[in-house]
């Protein structure tokens, strides 16, 4: 096959995927106050990696970010969100309970802007991560029967 | 006796976290075991896990049963207890306080699940690593156990939880790690994958209709706590809404407690996944689910509303006798073994509901008593029927034959399951029938109790098949040698057989839970 044949797909893809990755950390961060937040961030972040494995191929994406790590970071994502519960606990409130976090006086807020940051943040780690572990799972898969022995 | 855990030995931070750490740490020890290197360290983390949270249950049920002189005492101690009355715990998530935040709240008939759920999960932790590390590929052992641990704390999440919604998504924490659980087994069967994806249309199908039962509670109501249920429903009786809500709920929640006809996936289910998560999912997931049934029936709904009461004598005291009967048969024509023992659990799950169904407290708490039971005696069935796998890599009946003179010591111990199974006397089996017996007389169901000793028989030929290739047929293999089942497979099976038969001399202890965790819910929003 001619390797220029897709080219219009890789020069447009080069421009997007750096765009759709900042698009989804904009998701991010505003996602506190606006629409948004961890889900469709992460969701976001993945479909770019996604994009770059359908243009670019599996095992370039593969070379980019290994299947180990994102299920660590699926894992990691778990860990922080529950991590902030009983970080909690330690300040003395109910699990999860933002407020306690930073043992702050009566009538101070910003444990609850940690709070929700941190665990949005989890909640992008943990989206990111399942939707490339599900996506290598099954894009990486070899069939276990070789088409000649059909 | 147990109230001295709260005074010794529990520190008061266990006490004040006990029912959000019960569930978050089997959950965060779960993630971190992706990045625990080996199988075997993942499996002393997994028996610590779930030995803690077997420590938060004992200290929520001490809480449950603490009277008001200690509640009073730690009050003093200046112990945070979360005690919403006596009897019950209230725990806000987030400290946002129910019906707004979600609530994990725990009287007599949570505590109890939540205790068998998490010994029944120590105990098959302490058991799993021989036949773990026999059928699982080592590279996977981690994340195996990682996704075990999942299905723990999904599991006692659902028994935990106060808020309908939350149920949900602990359910579908559990089903979900459960479809890979049982996945995994197409190392030593491929048939386990066909299995494991029926399960996952089936159970999916069933958290589906629960979830629009909630969404139609959901819409008549505006709440997804369970006991702003019990406040708000009785004015809404008659709504059209709340009916097919009702209907919903029980049919996804039949479905994940396999109630007849909805558990066909769960005789291939339990047959092909490996042997340790059969033993456990035997011994938890179904019982979890149909206390979420009894959750429902009682607590969210009465039977003092008519169209409950319908159901109950219309739907399902008929499909618990029909389960009791038509799975029995077909335990009786198995040749695998597992298979044996999977029909028999959906004809006990029958005996659980036909006790529920009486709707009355000694009805529920006959079916409770059941419910337990049969956790221990399935669990110390399966756990057996592990030992056997892993030493004679065969689960058919012909495999079976001779066992008795070359693993005395396994096949001692699934005797006595068996035996209670059947439900001989001096075994815990006989009590939990014989309490359904009177409880079916007593509501005047005679033909009830005909039943309930016909389906007896039954279990007496299917198991009676199983030990007598057991015991009195020579081995089909000579070459076969004595050959035990490892020491570390032998006690918690011995710990579950010797329960049987201590329950079968002395039941007052799990009569005692079933006979509280029974008035706890009927007394809340039932006409007794």
């Amino acid at each position: 096959m001619n390797p220029d044949h897709h080219v219009i797909l890789r020069v447009v893809a080069k421009t997007l995927i750096p765009l759709i990755t900042l698009y989804a950390f904009y998701v991010q961060f505003h996602g506190d106050y606006s629409p948004g937040g961890g889900f469709q961030a992460g969701v976001i972040f993945a479909v770019g990696i996604i994009l770059y494995a359908l243009i670019f191929g599996v095992s370039s994406a593969l070379r980019l970010i290994p299947p180990s790590f994102t299920r660590g970071l699926a894992a990691a994502g778990v860990l922080l969100y529950a991590g902030v519960g009983i970080w909690a606990l330690f300040g003395g409130g109910n699990y999860l309970e933002y407020g306690a976090l930073l043992d702050e006086p009566e009538g101070g807020h910003h444990g609850q802007h940690i709070g929700i940051i941190l665990i949005e943040l989890g909640v992008l780690f943990g989206v990111a991560g399942s939707m490339l572990t599900i996506f290598y799972a099954f894009a990486g898969r070899v069939a276990e029967i070789s088409d000649e022995d059909w | 006796m147990i109230e001295s855990i709260l005074t010794h030995l529990a520190p008061a931070w266990a006490i004040a976290h006990a029912a959000p750490l019960l569930v978050v740490a089997p959950l965060v020890v779960a993630t971190a075991l992706v990045f625990v290197p080996s199988g075997r360290l993942a499996w002393l983390i997994s028996i610590l896990t779930t030995g803690a949270s077997l420590f938060f249950a004992l200290i929520l049920l001490a809480l449950v049963q603490a009277d008001t002189v200690t509640l009073a005492a730690l009050a003093d101690a200046g112990i945070q207890t979360n005690m919403l009355r006596e009897g019950v715990v209230s725990y806000a998530i987030g400290g946002w306080a129910p019906p707004v935040g979600i609530e994990f709240r725990i009287d007599a008939l949570n505590a109890m699940i939540l205790l068998l759920v998490t010994f029944i999960g120590t105990l098959a932790s302490v058991f799993s690593w021989p036949t773990v590390n026999a059928e699982i590929r080592t590279e996977k052992q981690n994340l195996f156990y990682g996704a075990y641990l999942v299905c723990f704390a999904g599991l006692a999440g659902v028994a935990i939880t106060g808020d309908a919604f939350n149920l949900f998504v602990f359910l579908e924490i559990s089903s979900i790690s459960t479809y890979v659980l049982v996945a995994l087994g197409a190392g030593r069967d491929r048939r386990a994958l066909p299995a494991a994806f029926n399960y996952l249309v089936m159970g999916t199908i069933g958290a589906t209709f629960y979830v629009i039962g909630v969404g139609f509670l959901f819409a008549a109501t505006g709440t997804l706590n369970m006991a702003d249920y019990t406040a708000l429903l009785p004015e809404l009786v008659g709504n059209r809404t709340v009916q097919a809500g009702f209907a919903f709920i029980i049919i996804g929640l039949g479905l994940k407690a396999a109630m007849w006809p909805l558990h066909q996936w769960l005789p291939n289910a339990y047959a092909y996944a490996p042997s340790f998560v059969t033993t456990f999912l035997a011994a938890t997931a179904t019982k979890v689910a149909l206390y979420a049934l009894i959750r429902f029936l009682f607590t969210v709904f009465s039977p003092a509303y008519t169209f409950e009461t319908a159901s109950f004598d219309w739907l399902i005291a008929p499909l618990a006798i029909a389960a009791m009967v038509a799975c029995s048969f077909q335990a009786v024509f198995q040749t695998d073994v597992r298979r044996t023992l999977a029909y028999s659990s959906v004809a006990q799950v029958g005996y659980m509901l036909l006790g529920v169904s009486l709707a009355s407290v000694f009805g529920v708490s006959a079916g409770l008593l059941h419910l337990m039971n049969h956790a221990l005696m399935k669990g110390g069935l399966f756990m057996a029927m592990a030992g056997i796998v892993l030493t004679y890599q065969g689960t058919t009946l012909r495999d079976f034959a001779g066992l008795g003179r070359s693993a005395p010591w396994t096949m001692t111990a699934f005797a006595i399951c068996a035996l209670s199974l059947i439900g001989v006397p001096l075994t815990a089996g006989f009590q939990s029938k014989l309490m359904l017996l009177q409880a079916t007389f007593t509501a005047g169901w005679w033909w009830a109790s005909g039943v309930i000793v016909f389906s007896s028989v039954l279990a007496v030929i299917y198991m009676g098949r199983i030990l007598e290739a057991v015991f009195f047929k020579a081995p089909e293999n000579p070459r076969k040698v004595r050959k035990e089942a490892p020491l570390l497979l032998l006690i918690p099976l011995w710990v579950l057989a010797l329960a049987n038969l201590w329950i079968g001399l002395d039941a007052s202890f799990p009569y005692d839970l079933a006979r509280n965790a029974a008035e706890a819910v009927i007394g809340v929003g039932g006409q007794q």
